[in-house]
C-alpha cells in the first residue's frame, strides 16, 4: 500500500499527479537468472503513473534484464528465468494469458536499433495496423506524429517508402523510438535510447519525453547519469545485480543518499 | 627499413603455394562437367531435334522420339512438388519459428537428417510397400511422385529452414515487442524476406527429382506406354527411366539416341539449376539489411 504522506515531489516541486493511486508497475522479490547464473536479485520497486523512472548503474548490473522482464521478453530466451512478481496495473503479468495484448501496450527501445526490412512508413504503421487501423488518412497522421516526436520526420519525409533497415544507425534508432510511440503505449521502456544519436537531437527527443509524461509512464535505463538527472523524477541505482537504492533524482544528486556507493557512482568516482 | 625479413619471405612463398594448390583443385572440379557435357553434345547432339522431342518412340525404341518420357517427367515432378512443398515448408516454419528446443524437436531434426541420408533405392522399396501396396494406389504417377516427395522432403525442409533462419532474430523480437503474434511476424516480416531463398531450394529440389531413377522404377514408371498420361493414376514413361531402359535393356537402339536422351535430361537439370542461381543473384541484389 502506498503511503500518501510520504509522497515524493518532482524536481520542480510538483507532486506526482497519480501518486495516491496504485503504482503502474509493482515489482516484488524479482530474481532474474540466465541458465542458473543470477543476474538480478531481490528487486522491490514501484513505478508510479506518469513518471519518468530512471535506472542507472555500471555495465552488467542487470538494468537491461529488468526491462526485458517487464515486457515478458524472457519468453524469447529459454535461458532467461524470472521469479518473483511483476504487477502492471495491479495484475501480475504472468496472468495475462494473451501476452501479445500486454506487449502491444508496452513500447520498448533497445540500444541496438532495429529498422525492420519494411519501408519507413510501414515500420511506423506496423503497430497501428495490428490495432486494426486501416484508413490511410489516419495512418498518415500517426506516422507523421510519431516520426516528428522521434525527431526523424524532417530527414525522412521525402523518402517514406525507402527501407527502414537501410537508414543510418542513428536514424534507425529514432525509427525504433517512433515505432514504440506508434503503439500508443501505457508504458515506455527506453534502454540507452540515445546511444547513436547526436546531442542536439537527443535534447529534442528528451523534450518530447518530458511532454509525454502527462500521457504515459516511462522507465529509462541510461549510462549517462546527467541524462537521468535531466529527465528522471526518481532514479534507481543498480549495482552487480542488486538494487542499491531508489530515490528522488535530485535528492540522490545532492547527496541525500542512504548508501555512499550511490554518490560515488553518480559523481563518477566509482571503482 | 621496410625490407622483408627471411620470415616475411617464407610466409609469402607459402602463401603463393597454398593459393596455387587451391586454384588447381578448383579447376579440377570443372573437368568432369566439361567431359560429360562435351561428350553428350558431340555424340548425342545430332539426335536431338524438334521431331525427337515431340514424337513418341517407335519400333521398340529404335526409332522415334521421347515425347511420352518428357511429358511423364513433367507430371512426376509437378505432382511430387505439390506433395512435398506444402508439407516441407510448413514443417520448416514450425521447426524454425515455433518449436521449443526440447527432446521432440531434436528427435525430429535427427529424423530429417536421417531421411536425407536414406539411399534412393530404399526409398523406392518403401514407396512400393507404402503407396503401391499398402495404400493400394498401384504403380502410378501418384505413387511414384509420393515416393519422390518423401525422398526430397528433407531438401525442402533444410533449404526452407536455412532461409528462414537467415532472417535476423532481432527483426522477430522487434515485431513481438509491438505485440505481433508469431504468425503475424512470419507473414509480415519473416516470409517476405525468405521467400526467394525458399523458391531457390524448391527449384534445386525439382532438378534433383528430374534425374532420379530408382524411386520411380518400381512405383510408376514404365518402359513403354503408348499414350500420354491422363491422370495421376496412370503409369507413365519418364526421362531417367527411359535412359536406363534403352541403355541397358532394349536392343538395337542407336547409340546416338541414347546420348541424345541423356543430353536432354542433363539440359533440363542444368536449366533448373541456372534458374536457381539466377534467383539467388537476384535475391542478393534485393538484400534488405
Amino acid at each position: 500500500m502506498v503511503d500518501a504522506a510520504a509522497a515524493p515531489e518532482r524536481a520542480d516541486g510538483s507532486a506526482f499527479p497519480l501518486y495516491e493511486e496504485q503504482p503502474l508497475v509493482e515489482v516484488r522479490d524479482l530474481v532474474i537468472s540466465y541458465g542458473g547464473r543470477p543476474a538480478l536479485r531481490d528487486i522491490d520497486l514501484d513505478v508510479y503513473r506518469h513518471e519518468i523512472f530512471g535506472i542507472v548503474g555500471p555495465a552488467n548490473s542487470g538494468k537491461t534484464s529488468f526491462l526485458r522482464a517487464l515486457n515478458r521478453m524472457d519468453a524469447f530466451n529459454p535461458a532467461m528465468q524470472v521469479e518473483g512478481s511483476i504487477r502492471i496495473n495491479g495484475k501480475n503479468i504472468n496472468d495475462w494469458r494473451n501476452e501479445y495484448a500486454l506487449r502491444s501496450r508496452i513500447g520498448v527501445v533497445f540500444p541496438l536499433p532495429v529498422g525492420l526490412p519494411l519501408s519507413v512508413y510501414d515500420n511506423v504503421a506496423f503497430s497501428p495496423r495490428l490495432r486494426g487501423i486501416r484508413r490511410k488518412a489516419q495512418l498518415d497522421e500517426v506516422v507523421e506524429r510519431c516520426l516528428t516526436r522521434a525527431a526523424l520526420w524532417d530527414e525522412v519525409k521525402d523518402r517514406l517508402d525507402s527501407l527502414g533497415s537501410l537508414l543510418s544507425g542513428g536514424q534507425q534508432q529514432r525509427l525504433t523510438i517512433a515505432r514504440a510511440l506508434s503503439q500508443e503505449p501505457e508504458l515506455l521502456l527506453l534502454d540507452e535510447f540515445s546511444i547513436a544519436v547526436d546531442p542536439v537531437t537527443t535534447m529534442r527527443i528528451e523534450d518530447v519525453l518530458r511532454e509525454l509524461r502527462s500521457e504515459i509512464t516511462i522507465v529509462l535505463v541510461t549510462n549517462l547519469v546527467q541524462q537521468a538527472r535531466r529527465l528522471a523524477d526518481r532514479t534507481a541505482f543498480f549495482l552487480t545485480g542488486e538494487l542499491v537504492e531508489t530515490g528522488v533524482t535530485e535528492d540522490l544528486f545532492e547527496g541525500k543518499v542512504k548508501d555512499k556507493r550511490t554518490t560515488g557512482y553518480l559523481e563518477g568516482r566509482f571503482g | 627499413m621496410f625490407a622483408p625479413t627471411p620470415l616475411n619471405r617464407r610466409s609469402y612463398r607459402r602463401q603463393r603455394l597454398a593459393r596455387a594448390v587451391f586454384f588447381l583443385m578448383t579447376v579440377a572440379l570443372i573437368v568432369p562437367v566439361l567431359v560429360i557435357v562435351g561428350t553428350l553434345v558431340i555424340r548425342g547432339g545430332p539426335a536431338v531435334s524438334w521431331e525427337f522431342l515431340f514424337t513418341p518412340p517407335r519400333n521398340f525404341m529404335t526409332e522415334g522420339g521421347i515425347l511420352p518420357a518428357l511429358v511423364g517427367t513433367v507430371w512426376l515432378v509437378l505432382v511430387a512438388l505439390l506433395a512435398s512443398v506444402p508439407v516441407g515448408v510448413a514443417a520448416a516454419l514450425y521447426l524454425s519459428e515455433y518449436a521449443p528446443d526440447n527432446l521432440l524437436t531434436r528427435t525430429i531434426n535427427l529424423a530429417i537428417i536421417n531421411l536425407a541420408g536414406v539411399p534412393s533405392i530404399v526409398h523406392a522399396l518403401f514407396g512400393v510397400g507404402a503407396f503401391v501396396l499398402f495404400f493400394r494406389i498401384g504403380a502410378s504417377i501418384l505413387a511414384a511422385s509420393l515416393t519422390l516427395a518423401v525422398m526430397t522432403l528433407p531438401v525442402v525442409i533444410v533449404a526452407t529452414r536455412e532461409s528462414l533462419q537467415a532472417v535476423p532474430q532481432a527483426f522477430r523480437e522487434a515485431c513481438w515487442n509491438m505485440g505481433a503474434t508469431r504468425w503475424q511476424t512470419i507473414r509480415k516480416v519473416v516470409l517476405p524476406n525468405s521467400i526467394s531463398g525458399i523458391l531457390t531450394g524448391v527449384i534445386l529440389e525439382v532438378s534433383r527429382t528430374t534425374g532420379e531413377t530408382a524411386p520411380i522404377m518400381f512405383t510408376g514408371a514404365a518402359a513403354f506406354v503408348a499414350f500420354l498420361p491422363e491422370s495421376v493414376f496412370d503409369q507413365t514413361m519418364a526421362m531417367s527411366y527411359h535412359l536406363y531402359y534403352i541403355a541397358t535393356q532394349a536392343t538395337d537402339v542407336p547409340e546416338q539416341t541414347t546420348f541424345g536422351v541423356a543430353l536432354v535430361l542433363i539440359a533440363i537439370v542444368l536449366a533448373m539449376n541456372a534458374i536457381s542461381i539466377a534467383f539467388r543473384v537476384y535475391l542478393r541484389g534485393q538484400k534488405k539489411w
